[in-house]
């Protein structure tokens, strides 16, 4: 019998769930992501590019940051190869599942920073597998533009694996032995500890990894002695000890293990080999996206056109809304028609049609579709949902008085009129109308948003179905949706800073 | 020991006014009077040792309950009810332009009332006078919820409970001088009427509100007595910004610790090419491990009577520790009037980057070169620095190795040229070239 005991990767908690390597797994993607990240590349270069991408060597990822979560669309072999991550648990997940408690805070601050202002890095990381082993990479990111609208399309993260360098203790019969690079002190002690008891079996060797920061990486081959148990504790930067506790029948010994004075590994460099073959990497993947989004019209580049996508909305701004997990919509006031220039994945849950099928393309046809005929539709319409909601191309650019109908209360209207005329919030409720016709008591609240220049740039409104759940989480309803504002207006706050005094 | 030479109590005339007139009992306050037996919000957090391990269970809140729906839509709601003086996402905001990222905003509303100061400025530790303005005296429409460990293992929000006499008495009141959208004050146990100064348990919690809010945009930082903290009753502040501070982005050298100890897993080091010196604190084998190697520097700050700073950051994983000098220099008549004129006193959130101009020319002409003169007025000079750093180690027991290992981070190769401060405290010109 064999015990093969790793120390616990330990997760941390980013600005939303982050799991350890470990134990995310237990977490699969959200299924209202499935479409969308399913179809996230095909809908821009077309069904044949997941073949191309195949055949490039090297380990990379292909993320989406306008499906919100910023989620993983396309692995490449090689880099589930090296993480030992399966398709499944990637896809749709977001990239910092693969960080870990000694992965270099300030590195995975660049990365988002990098994310942020959508260009180009090239860092060295510590990641972690899926077992829980941490190695270093060297992580190279860059941004894909689409060339009509000037967003971010894509953003693509080549990993170049980074080996080790430096010494490593290995033997651990050298190191009980206080010889070659193993500073061991082992000293016994008679202490009797129940607690923390592990799975023992009859002979465990200690083989000790150290990575960054000197967090221990255990592989247990074979215990000595009988039947043990054994336990980490203080496990830190210095020095690391365990408590090996052996019953030798009635009488219990403990071995205590000081491993003192270990280099901690704070940061390894890449070679420029190592960071050519990233470039490489990096250029085979995007002339490789480039050809093949001239097959669907919708052509990428890695610059973004200077004039285009200075837009209302930039990638993060949508990253940011995309963490907002209710239905809302943001108007631009900027425009005549105040159109919706951005409406989150509940919108559409929300005013989705509930009986009938039907669809209607940007041509502005109505045809059922049975179950069986499937009718093929050009890439830029996405079904998001089994109900057939709206799809977010249908809703984007529409003035934002379309959920209304015949029956809604023109005095209502009327209110929201002025309170935007005199740049305040209202809350009311009317009567809403769904992608089916089917209509529904929307309690709304609508209110001003300003950006970084003090000025009103948007609305954001914020619609709840009356007869949905009341009180989450001891949270009243109009509560929820003041949440929603809130976060709106830090997130078009923040993200429209830029430098120097604006012009606006 | 270090002790700030004695100076006449400057009649300081910057000083923020946290809230409205104080107001008479019976109209529900924070103090003994009103709060046991009010109905409040109240947030509890799951009683574990280590949060920033864990993730949320399912039938608890979702990790973006706090931050989002709780902190932020309350402060809206309060928005709404007109309780703040001014909007402040009315006031313009941007980046300096050049390397550093300082964040410059342009409030003309955070205008200071010309009072005279309640306390001295050149004592750190000054104990509490119910006589003065603290947040007792506060309404109850300003308190958004309270804040405290819950006696489960799962997160809690109440929309109403009976405050009592238990530690749910942490309020998070809104900042109706608010520098940015969310700001909000932490105050622990508001009706025990604790003073300014930093304790172990209070820390923890100060440290655990920004695991809860689990983003690295919401940070909480704290301001010592002649540090310009303005009220001397125990508060933090905590606002949101998605945006990092300069001082985030400075590399830091790891400070080696001799062969020996380190039980908690802390990991301190230094800043490296920033005005402003200070330490940073990271790691730890658990929260209150992390809490309590900063909280015993604060309190060793403290007790040598040297004004500081701190700034938590990174959802709980990073602190800074500035000890700083300006006050001293202010009174002594050694800073420049043209930076006296700006009317900024360098807080935490000004050292971290984020300076927050009363006249518009000053917002207009803003420069990188300004936030650097002003940052380094404030900062120890190395040797001073240097010093204070050998009372923290000897304060939390850790001995510097001597052989400096470590090379400094080279990656982003910044050249920080300006020489350390004279011992005349000249107006120093420091300039940052970044590659």
């Amino acid at each position: 019998m064999l015990a093969v005991l790793t120390a616990p990767a330990i997760g941390r908690r980013a600005d939303s769930t982050s799991l350890s390597p470990l134990t995310s797994l237990t977490e699969l993607m959200d299924p209202s992501l499935r479409l969308p990240v399913e179809q996230s590349l095909a809908a821009r270069y077309s069904e044949w590019v997941a073949e191309a991408l195949d055949e490039i060597q090297g380990c990379f990822l292909i993320t989406d940051p306008g499906i919100a979560g910023h989620p993983i669309v396309f692995a490449s072999r090689g880099f589930l190869a090296m993480s030992g991550y399966s398709l499944e648990e990637v896809l749709g997940r977001n990239g910092r599942i693969f960080q870990g408690a000694a992965t270099d805070r300030r590195s995975v601050m660049e990365i988002r920073e990098a994310i942020r202002e959508e260009r180009t890095l090239q860092i060295s990381l510590l990641n972690y597998r899926k077992d829980g082993t941490p190695h270093w990479i060297l992580f190279h990111l860059f941004p894909v533009f689409g060339v009509e609208d000037g967003r971010v399309a894509h953003f693509v993260a080549v990993q170049v694996p980074i080996p080790r360098r430096s010494r490593c203790l290995r033997s651990s019969a050298e190191n009980r032995h206080e010889g070659g690079t193993g500073r061991f002190l082992v000293a016994c002690r008679n202490e009797f500890r129940s607690d923390y008891k592990l799975g023992c079996n009859p002979v465990v060797e200690l083989f000790v990894d150290v990575d960054n920061r000197g967090k221990l990486c255990l592989l247990f081959l074979a215990i000595f002695g009988s039947s043990c148990f054994l336990f980490l504790e203080s496990i830190n930067n210095k020095f690391v000890s365990w408590q090996c506790y052996q019953n030798y029948g009635s009488s219990s010994t403990l071995f205590h293990l000081l491993l003192v004075g270990l280099e901690a590994e704070e940061s390894r460099h890449a070679t420029e080999q190592e960071k050519e073959k990233a470039c490489d990497a990096a250029n085979s993947i995007l002339s490789t996206l480039a050809h093949y989004s001239k097959l669907t019209g919708r052509v990428i580049s890695d610059k973004r056109r200077s004039e285009a996508g200075i837009s209302a909305i930039n990638s993060s701004l949508v990253i940011s809304l995309g963490r907002i997990k209710q239905s809302f919509v943001l108007t631009d006031i900027q425009l005549p028609q105040m159109p919706i220039v951005y409406a989150s994945d509940e919108f559409l849950n929300l005013t989705g049609a509930q009986l009938s099928l039907s669809i209607r393309t940007p041509a502005s046809f109505l045809c059922t579709i049975s179950s069986n005929l499937i009718l093929a539709l050009p890439a830029c319409v996405l079904l998001n949902s089994p109900h057939l909601s709206y799809s977010r191309h249908e809703v984007l650019g529409r003035e934002c008085w379309f959920l209304n109908g015949p029956d809604t209360d023109a005095d209502v209207l009327h209110q929201i009129r002025q309170s935007i005329q005199a740049e305040h919030s209202c809350t009311v409720r009317l009567l809403n109308y769904r992608k089916d016709r089917s209509s529904f008591w929307n309690l709304f609240h609508i209110s001003p948003v300003r950006n970084a220049s003090g000025k009103i740039a948007f609305y954001v409104s914020v619609q709840m179905d009356e007869n949905a759940k009341s009180n989450e989480h001891g949270l009243s309803p109009h509560m929820r949706q003041l949440g929603v504002v809130g976060a709106v207006k830090v997130a078009v706050r923040s993200l429209s800073m830029c430098a120097g005094p604006s012009r606006r | 020991m270090m002790t700030m030479t004695r100076i006449p109590t400057v009649l300081s005339n910057y000083q923020e006014d946290d809230s409205a007139e104080p107001r008479a009992c019976g109209r529900n306050c924070l103090g003994k009077c009103c709060l046991p037996v009010s109905k409040l919000p109240l947030y509890s957090f799951k009683g574990d040792a280590n949060p920033r391990n864990s993730s949320a269970g399912t039938d608890e809140p979702p990790p973006d309950f706090f931050l989002n729906n709780l902190l932020l839509g309350q402060w809206e709601d309060r928005m709404s009810r007109g309780l703040f003086r001014y909007d402040v996402t009315a006031c313009e905001t941007n980046v300096i332009p050049g390397g550093c990222g300082f964040i410059a905003q342009l409030n003309e509303g955070r205008r200071l009332k010309k009072r005279p100061t309640e306390f001295r400025i050149d004592r750190v530790l000054q104990p509490f006078d119910p006589a003065k303005f603290n947040f007792t005296k506060v309404g109850q429409e300003e308190v958004l919820f309270c804040f405290g460990a819950g006696k489960d293992r799962k997160a809690r929000f109440l929309e109403s409970a009976t405050v009592g006499e238990e530690n749910s008495s942490n309020v998070v009141a809104i900042n109706v001088s608010p520098i940015e959208y969310g700001h909000v004050l932490l105050i622990p146990r508001v009706s025990d009427c604790l003073p300014q100064q930093i304790d172990p348990n209070s820390f923890l919690l100060a440290l655990r509100m920004a695991v809860e809010a689990g983003s690295p945009y919401f940070r909480l930082g704290y301001n010592s007595l002649g540090a310009f903290a303005t009220i001397n009753h125990l508060h933090f502040q905590a606002y949101f910004l998605s945006m990092p501070f300069p001082v985030e982005r400075a590399s830091t050298q790891r400070i080696p610790v001799a062969k020996g100890l380190c039980q908690s897993g802390v990991n301190i080091s230094r800043l490296l090419n920033y005005p402003v010196r200070g330490l940073v604190y990271e790691g730890g084998n658990s929260l209150r491990d992390l809490s309590d190697v900063v909280s015993k520097s604060c309190m060793c700050l403290q007790d040598n009577n040297i004004p500081f700073n701190v700034l938590i950051s990174d959802s709980g994983w990073r602190i800074f520790l500035f000890p700083q000098c300006y006050a001293e220099k202010q009174a002594l008549g050694e800073v420049s009037q043209e930076l006296l004129d700006t009317q900024v006193n360098p807080a935490v959130w000004e050292i971290s980057g984020h300076m927050v101009l009363k006249r518009k020319k000053d917002f207009e002409e803003a420069t990188e070169q300004y936030a650097l003169r002003l940052l380094a007025e404030v900062s120890l000079s190395k040797a001073r620095f240097e010093e204070v750093k050998a009372y923290i180690f000897d304060a939390i027991e850790l001995a510097e190795s001597v052989k400096e290992k470590m090379e400094p981070k080279k990656k982003k190769e910044t050249l920080f040229q300006s020489s350390a401060l004279a011992t005349h405290h000249h107006l120093v010109e420091g300039c940052l070239v970044l590659q």
